[in-house]
Parts: structure tokens; C-alpha cells; sequence
């Protein structure tokens, strides 16, 4: 559906984005995941027609867009990252109006205009003015008028920003809607657990280049610690208290920062009595304990040193 | 229902219900149009007075009967002043100007009137930044002055002791050859002799008389239609606040073309052309309408009327309107930010209107500010509106007006697409 081959953008002396390659299949989520001024909206751009990179190529069913007018831009809907619609006009207007865009009218139009308000939830509020909509309602619509038209391949660029975790939900079901329904979809966020939930395959940026591509299960399996034990002192300690603890064999890392030690192990069945019972021996009584998953964010941290979340 | 089409639609739609911002494109050229015609609606309201003050010195039965004429003049408004205010009253704007009538004026006026003697001075105190007003005043002196000094002379005692006097300093004169002595002693006697049996005075007041009646008499659209101030002053404010307006379609494109929603427009497959081309035919639709909208309030309330063709006044319009909508559309291209490119946009409009005829018509500008000014359209529109309102004037006199307003929609259109920023730049 969608192949992604080298491009690259420059503005100015910075580069925006450098050699990347993607592909994506129907009925497939692919995340692009990175922080802010990672390249995702570039690389969106790019993919959508809107920028034109200064190298590499974009082909969409095989084949790149050529010119405005290209019958092949109706197989793209775009889901921008801020609100794309006209406040002033009903629902209703703006999608009679995006659907004349792509060429929609007459009774399809009108099939296409129930169809999608029914999926995002607003059939009832179809006559309203968008201004007196809720955040949540508008980024529902935004994604409405972009399915308007029906397009194979549906680029999501942060979709979810602000949005109620009502809202949320409901697009993440009719994401995964069309995902059952063969679409492919191409979904830029920052949040981890967005990418986690929806994404098939994700795509790591930082600073316009990719840092990985995998499945959420591959990219996990990247990081030295799959699992993590988290043990919290009421009492006042050191790190010194735990001397000797990070040379067991079943430990892989351990940290202790304001009264939680944090201890990498590979296996939570065998690994988490042990190192308690080690705690135990040495007279250290816990007030609580925690174990967390791998997540993202422990792979974006492996692989750039940095926080997602701070980056 | 084609992408062009549907995006003019949404343009009117979103203008239009916007009712605030309709109301104020509507009522504010209609109100400054009716200020404004007001103040130049020539005969429609009593023209201002001239305010003057008289500082009669002399007391003399000439000043007095010149006070009297000056007084009934319907150009002044006369009022008798002391010499120690007069300047004081100036300044403040109380006045226009001060006449100081001199101790001795109307003996010496009379005396000069046959000879050239040490004549009176009379002095004019006037305030500079009415020198129209003054200029006016000069006028209607002269003009009372002579004709109370030759009433005097003709009809008046000083002016036959005057005669008598004359003629004696004629007999005595060794300057003056034999014959033309002759003709002067004739002159004051026969003068003399009007004076005395009071001949002229069975025809009316004796003295000189401005040897003409005049008839004015306005040359508008047809004999009998008087002229119509507001049909300028309305035409005038429309093609302003149809350029403001025409500045905010081009605000709103530039903030489009920052916005997610240009990214959607952009993504549809829709050519870069029908997104200008929209943008364009929905400002000079709206511009249309609003032109008409203050025309047809200029008809209701202050009987603005289309003297001369309508089909040309329509075709004016279409042509103005087209201009708005290049005119926005170049706006959008060139600016960079809203908020700097506002700013400048009606600065540049301000001195289009001003110089185009919309504040004060272009005929009152010096010649060759009035040729200048045909490099601006608006002077154009301005002057094809007023050729089909209140010049009667037909259908061919709008077709240059049209045509330099189409031309310079082409130009500004061609300008405004080569330099419109489709792509993204960040």
C-alpha cells in the first residue's frame, strides 16, 4: 500500500528527515513513535503530498502522486494533527464540503456522510455548528471527514492530542475498525501507550532518522531487561545497603533512587523470590512492591539514552 | 457539484453567517457614506456662513452702508467687532477673517474713486487655513465696496462736494492738456448734474450695479435632476470598506494557508487553481453584494439614483468586485505573517481610496495630482461609479472604467499565483 524509500527533507541547514524507509501493508497499524521534533509531521507531509523531499520517493499503491489533480490522492486520507475543519459550518457542511473535494455527490455523498458520522458517534449533533462542539467531538470529526471519501491508506497525525479519554476510545475502536476492514494506517503519536495498544509494527524516530522498526513484542526484546522489580523502603538507606546484590547472576541492573530500588531481572518467576529472600537475609523490610513491564519507553530510553517523555 | 464550486459555497456560507461582521460591512460605509454626503451635498443642506468681523473705525455714512451691504450678503455672517479682539477671535477659530474699516475711509474712498490719489487701506485680518473662505471674502468686498462708493458718488452729498472739488483741481492742474481738462470737467459736471436732480434715482439705487445677472445651473445627469452628494460620498465609502473587506478574505487565506485545513485542501485532489480561483469569485461575490447592498440603501434613504446606465453600473461593480478578490488573493500571496501584513495591506488601501477620489472627489486635487491618480483603480472605479450615477452618463462610459479594473484584476491575479507559497516551508 504504502512504500517509503529514503526520503529526505532539509530546511534550512536542519535536517528534518534523513533516509527513512518504511512500508506499510493493508489492514495493518503502523506507529510512527517519537518525540516532538522528531520528523513525524515532515515525514507525513511527505507522504501526503504537501512536501516534496529532497530525495528519496514515495509510492502509494506502487506508484508516486503526480500532480495536484492525481485520481490516486483519493486513495489518502489525511487526519492532521490540529483541527482541519471550518467552525462556523455544521458537520454536515463540512463533510457535503470535503466530499465535493473528492469528487462525492448525490446519493453516495449522503451515504458517505451517514456512514462516517455513525461510526464516530456524531449522526445526532450532524446539524450543529462545529464551534459548539466539545474538543473530543471536533478530533471526531477530524477523523470523519478523512474517511469521507473511503481511502485505502489513512495517515494519523496525533490524532488523539487532547482528547477526553471518552473520545479516545471511540477512536481507537473505529481505528481498529478499519484496520478489520483492510485499511492501512500510518499513526504518528508520542504516546507510548497509543502505539502499544493500536500499532502492528512501530517505527522509532529521533531527530528525523529511525531508530528501530519492529513489533512491540521485537522491539522489547531489544532492551537487556525485560522485566523490572520495584521495591520501596520506608527507612532511610543508601545504595551501600544493597552492596553486592547487582553481582547475582539473575539480576541484570539495579538502581536506587529516593527509596525505591529498581531491580532488571529476566525472569519474574524464578528472579523476584530470590532477590527478595537476599533482602530478607540482610534485615531490609520493604513497605511495598511493584513489578513493571518492558514498556516503549524503556526501549526509546536504550536506544537514545534519553526519556521519551523528556526528549 | 465541482470542487470550485463547493468552495465558493462554503466561503459565502461563512461570510454571510458571521452576523456581526456583516453587519459592521454593511453599516459602516453606509454610516461614513451618509456623514460624508452630507457634508458635500451641495444645496441639499444651507451652506455654512462665512464668519467676519467688522471693526468700523470711521463711522462714516459710506462705512455704515457698507457695513449694511457686507451685512445682507447671504455668503457672510457679519458681526461688529472692537480692533483689540479681533485677532484673539482668529486664532480661536471664532472668525474667518476681520475687517477693519480706517478713521477717514469713506471721505478718501469717494475722493479716489475718479483720481488716483492716497487711497484708504483697509486691512484683513485672516485665518490661513481658510484661505478658500478668504479668497471669497476678497471678492464680495470689492464688489459691495464699489458699489457703495459709486452710489455715494453718483447720488450720495460727499460724492457731489467731491465732484466739485474734482473739477476745480482739474481747472487748476497745469499738467493736463487743454482737451482732456475739458473731457474731465465734463465728466464731474455731468456726474454733477445726475447727482444733484437725482436722475438715476427713479431706476433704482444710483452707482454701479454688476452689469449681469447670473443664472447657475447644475449640469447633471438630465435637466432638472438635481445633484445628489451622497451618490459620491456612498460610492466613495463602498470601494473603501469593500477593499477592507477584501484585505480580510486575504487575511483569512493566509491563516488558511498556515492551518491544518490547508493540509486537508491540499490533500484532496483538487488542483492549486481551484483553491485560488474559489477564493477570488467569493470575495468579488461578496463584494458584489455589498456594493449593491449600500447602493440600494443610498437609493432607499437618501435617493442616491442610477442617472445613467444600469447594465454599466452593474458591469462597474462586477469589475470592482473582481479587483477586491485579486486584490485579497495578492495580499495572501505576499504576506508573510497576518499580523504584519494587516497593517500594511490597509495602510496601501487607505492611500488607494484617498488618492482614488473616495474621500474628497478627485477634481478638487491639483491637475497634476489628478493625473497621477489614474494609476490607481480605485480612482477608476470611483470615477466610472459616479459617470452612472449621478453623471447620467451610458453604458459606453463604463467600459473604460471596467476594463483598467479587469486589467488590473489580471495583473494582480497572474502576480498572486506565480508568488503563492503552495508548499510547505517548515
Amino acid at each position: 500500500m504504502l512504500d517509503v524509500l529514503k526520503i529526505e527533507k532539509a530546511f534550512g541547514t536542519r535536517k528534518a528527515v534523513d533516509g527513512l524507509s518504511l512500508q506499510l501493508r493493508p489492514g495493518e497499524i503502523l506507529g510512527l513513535l517519537g518525540p516532538n521534533g522528531a520528523g513525524k509531521t515532515t515525514t507525513v507531509a511527505m507522504i501526503a503530498g504537501l512536501l516534496i523531499p529532497d530525495a528519496g520517493e514515495v509510492r502509494i499503491q506502487g506508484r508516486k502522486i503526480q500532480g495536484d489533480q492525481d485520481p490516486l490522492k483519493r486513495q489518502l486520507g489525511l487526519v492532521p494533527q490540529d483541527m482541519a475543519l471550518y467552525e462556523d459550518l455544521t458537520a454536515e457542511e463540512n463533510l457535503t464540503l470535503f466530499g465535493a473535494l473528492y469528487g462525492l455527490g448525490g446519493k453516495d455523498l449522503e451515504a458517505a456522510k451517514v456512514r462516517v458520522l455513525e461510526s464516530v458517534g456524531l449522526h445526532d449533533r450532524r446539524k450543529d455548528s462545529v464551534a459548539t462542539y466539545s474538543g473530543g467531538m471536533k478530533r471526531r470529526l477530524n477523523l470523519a471527514v478523512a474517511l469521507l471519501h473511503d481511502p485505502a491508506l489513512l495517515i494519523l497525525d496525533e490524532p488523539t492530542v487532547g482528547v477526553d479519554p471518552q473520545s479516545r476510545n471511540a477512536i481507537f475502536e473505529t481505528l481498529e475498525a478499519l484496520r478489520a476492514a483492510g485499511k492501512a494506517l500510518l499513526y504518528t503519536t508520542h504516546y507510548m501507550e497509543e502505539a502499544e495498544r493500536l500499532c502492528d509494527r512501530i517505527v522509532i524516530m529521533d531527530s528525523g532518522r529511525m531508530l528501530a522498526e519492529d513489533t512491540l513484542g521485537g522491539l522489547l526484546t531489544r532492551l537487556p531487561v525485560a522485566n523490572v522489580l520495584c521495591v520501596d523502603f520506608d527507612s532511610e538507606l543508601t545504595l551501600s545497603a544493597f552492596d553486592g546484590l547487582e553481582t547475582e547472576a539473575c539480576v541484570s541492573s539495579l538502581t536506587f533512587t529516593r527509596g525505591r530500588l529498581r531491580v532488571g531481572l529476566q525472569d519474574l518467576c524464578l528472579d523476584v523470590p530470590r532477590v527478595l529472600q537476599k533482602l530478607a537475609d540482610r534485615g531490609l523490610r520493604w513497605s511495598h512492591l511493584e513489578c513493571e513491564r518492558s514498556s516503549l519507553e524503556n526501549v526509546f530510553l536504550a536506544l537514545t539514552g534519553r526519556s521519551l517523555r523528556d526528549a | 457539484m465541482n470542487a470550485i464550486w463547493a468552495l465558493l459555497l462554503k466561503d459565502l456560507k461563512v461570510f454571510f453567517r458571521d452576523r456581526r461582521a456583516l453587519l459592521m460591512a454593511f453599516a459602516a460605509p453606509i454610516l461614513l457614506g451618509a456623514f460624508m454626503g452630507f457634508l458635500f451635498n451641495g444645496k441639499d443642506h444651507e451652506a455654512s456662513k462665512i464668519p467676519v468681523l467688522l471693526v468700523d473705525q470711521d463711522q462714516s455714512p459710506l462705512s455704515i452702508k457698507l457695513a449694511v451691504g457686507l451685512g445682507s450678503d447671504k455668503a457672510l455672517e457679519l458681526r461688529p467687532s472692537e480692533a483689540a479682539v479681533v485677532r484673539q477671535e482668529i486664532r480661536k477659530g471664532r472668525a474667518v477673517a476681520a475687517l477693519l474699516l480706517p478713521k477717514g475711509f469713506g471721505d478718501s474712498a469717494t475722493r479716489n474713486f475718479f483720481q488716483s490719489g492716497t487711497k484708504p487701506t483697509l486691512i484683513l485680518l485672516v485665518d490661513p487655513s481658510r484661505a478658500t473662505e478668504a479668497t471669497m471674502l476678497r471678492g464680495l468686498l470689492a464688489q459691495h465696496t464699489m458699489e457703495v462708493v459709486s452710489a455715494e458718488v453718483f447720488g450720495g452729498p460727499s460724492g457731489l462736494s467731491m465732484l466739485k472739488e474734482n473739477a476745480e483741481a482739474a481747472d487748476q492742474n497745469p499738467n493736463i492738456n487743454p482737451a482732456a481738462r475739458k473731457a474731465l470737467k465734463d465728466l464731474y459736471g455731468n456726474v454733477a448734474t445726475l447727482n444733484e436732480t437725482g436722475a438715476t434715482k427713479g431706476n433704482g439705487a444710483p452707482g454701479m450695479k454688476l452689469p449681469y445677472e447670473l443664472k447657475e445651473e447644475e449640469v447633471t445627469a438630465k435637466v432638472g435632476v438635481r445633484y445628489n452628494g451622497y451618490a459620491h460620498s456612498f460610492a466613495g465609502m463602498g470601494v473603501q470598506f469593500i477593499l477592507f473587506m477584501g484585505i480580510e478574505g486575504g487575511m483569512a487565506l493566509l491563516v488558511l494557508r498556515r492551518s491544518a485545513l490547508w493540509k486537508r485542501l491540499r490533500t484532496a485532489p483538487i488542483g492549486r487553481h481551484s483553491i485560488l480561483v474559489a477564493r477570488i469569485l467569493s470575495s468579488a461575490v461578496i463584494a458584489a453584494v455589498l456594493m449593491l447592498g449600500i447602493f440600494a440603501v443610498a437609493r432607499m434613504v437618501f435617493g442616491v439614483r442610477i442617472q445613467g446606465s444600469f447594465p454599466g453600473f452593474l458591469l462597474i461593480t462586477a469589475a470592482f468586485a473582481l479587483f477586491t478578490g485579486a486584490f485579497g488573493l495578492l495580499i495572501a500571496a505576499l504576506g508573510r505573517t497576518p499580523e504584519a501584513t494587516r497593517g500594511l495591506a490597509i495602510l496601501a488601501t487607505l492611500v488607494m481610496v484617498m488618492l482614488g477620489g473616495a474621500w474628497v472627489p478627485a477634481f478638487v486635487f491639483p491637475p497634476w495630482l489628478q493625473k497621477f491618480t489614474l494609476v490607481f483603480p480605485t480612482r477608476w472605479a470611483l470615477d466610472g461609479l459616479d459617470a452612472m450615477t449621478w453623471r447620467g452618463l451610458g453604458f459606453q462610459a463604463s467600459l473604460a472604467p471596467a476594463a483598467v479594473l479587469i486589467g488590473f484584476a489580471l495583473v494582480l491575479g497572474v502576480v498572486a499565483w506565480a508568488r503563492f507559497p503552495f508548499e510547505e516551508n517548515s
